[in-house]
């Protein structure tokens, strides 16, 4: 029973997702907001970056400088959580240890 | 239709995640299925941002000035570290299970031990 | 492992190593950049894990330091993005000044110059250091416990 509704609605999601990634159409009632690979609808701030970036920045390497001075908050985070994922390792794998030896 | 190739790609990754979360008891093929369903967001954001014909944003000696979307790239480049650090730590909560209930199967980790 | 494969792995260290510096130092001109350099070197430290014994690896690789490493390069994140407090956080204040890494450039195509891009090689090695820190303890830490629970069971 519970299989059978998981596989359901596996079946569901897989279908709606297929849906929309071949035959786009009007989800949003918008008909132009279609789903083309190779044809991004919105692409001014992208197209700002590309054309002012070496001159604001000074780095060939337009995604280092979204990276590290457009986006920077964003680093910042994720620098953060890759540091508290190393502490969360190190305290998951000592606290057994020291768990296994007092015993 | 066939110009969407890579979105299907995108489906067919993440329904092969969402079926290994699912149906899997085994929590070594469950962090699988989360990291497959993470690597099929990934694809999506960079083939949003794919113009056609368009080189790689980076202008040391470029071939051409028409280039992809630079910040969909930047936006995959966080998922993919903060990706790297959840899949360490699933791994090493599953090291500290199997050390504990001598099992990984998930039916059997629910029972609790003294 | 066997004599040619430890041969190896301490042949290739120096070149990965190499690699990874190469890749973090020109993030603001080629492919690549902090993160992915220091994941290359931390690939280098998983290498010697693959390859040596135990203690050998006790001995050649201090878990302290590696975590120093990674307590100092998000520091010094930090404080690159502090450094441009006066305008904003985060502010690119080097850039176009002519002091270090200060030379501007214009729109188009070009050889690439080192000497530019102002705060984001400086942010680009910092975070190198950071993650090489970072990945290579997580390989550490879980040796360690595989290792120490096999020694406490015996």
């Amino acid at each position: 029973m519970r299989n059978a509704l998981l596989v359901i609605s596996l079946i569901a999601i897989f279908a709606f997702f297929l849906y929309v990634a071949v035959n786009p159409g009007d989800l949003g009632g918008n008909t132009g907001d279609h789903l083309i690979f190779g044809e991004p609808r919105y692409s001014d701030m992208d197209d700002y970056f590309i054309h002012n970036g070496q001159n604001q920045t000074g780095a060939n390497n337009i995604v280092t400088s979204i990276v590290f001075d457009y986006r920077g908050f964003d680093t910042l985070g994720e620098a953060s959580v890759l540091f508290t994922a190393v502490l969360g390792v190190g305290v998951a794998l000592r606290l057994l240890r020291r768990d296994k030896n007092d015993e | 239709m066939l110009l969407n190739l890579p979105f299907i790609t995108v489906v067919i990754i993440m329904a092969l995640g969402l079926y290994a979360m699912l149906f899997k008891r085994n929590l070594i093929k469950i962090v699988i299925g989360l990291s497959l369903i993470e690597s099929g967001v990934n694809l999506f954001l960079v083939s949003l941002g794919y113009r056609n014909g368009g080189i790689a944003p980076i202008y040391t000696n470029a071939p051409s000035t028409n280039m992809v979307l630079p910040t969909p790239q930047a936006l995959t480049l966080t998922s993919i570290v903060i990706g790297v650090a959840t899949t360490a730590m699933l791994l090493s909560f599953c090291m500290v299970i199997y050390r504990h209930y001598g099992t990984l199967d998930s039916r059997k980790v629910r029972r609790l031990r003294e | 492992m066997s004599k040619i494969v430890r041969t190896q792995a301490s042949f290739l260290y120096t070149f990965v190593l190499i690699f990874g510096f190469y890749i973090v130092a020109h993030g603001h001109l080629t492919p690549g950049g902090g993160f992915q350099g220091g994941a290359v070197i931390a690939t280098g430290i998983a290498l010697v894990v693959v390859a040596y014994k135990f203690d050998e690896i006790k001995r050649r690789i201090k878990k302290t330091s590696l975590t120093a490493a990674e307590g100092i390069g998000l520091l010094s994140f930090i404080i690159a993005g502090i450094s441009g407090i006066g305008v904003s956080f985060f502010y690119n204040w080097l850039a176009n000044s002519g002091l270090l890494f200060g030379e501007s450039v214009t729109y188009g195509i070009n050889p690439g110059y080192l000497n530019t891009a102002g705060t984001l090689p400086i942010m680009n090695l910092a975070v190198g250091i950071e993650v090489l820190g970072g990945l290579g303890v997580i390989v550490l830490y879980m040796l360690h416990f595989v290792k120490g629970g096999e020694r406490n069971a015996a």
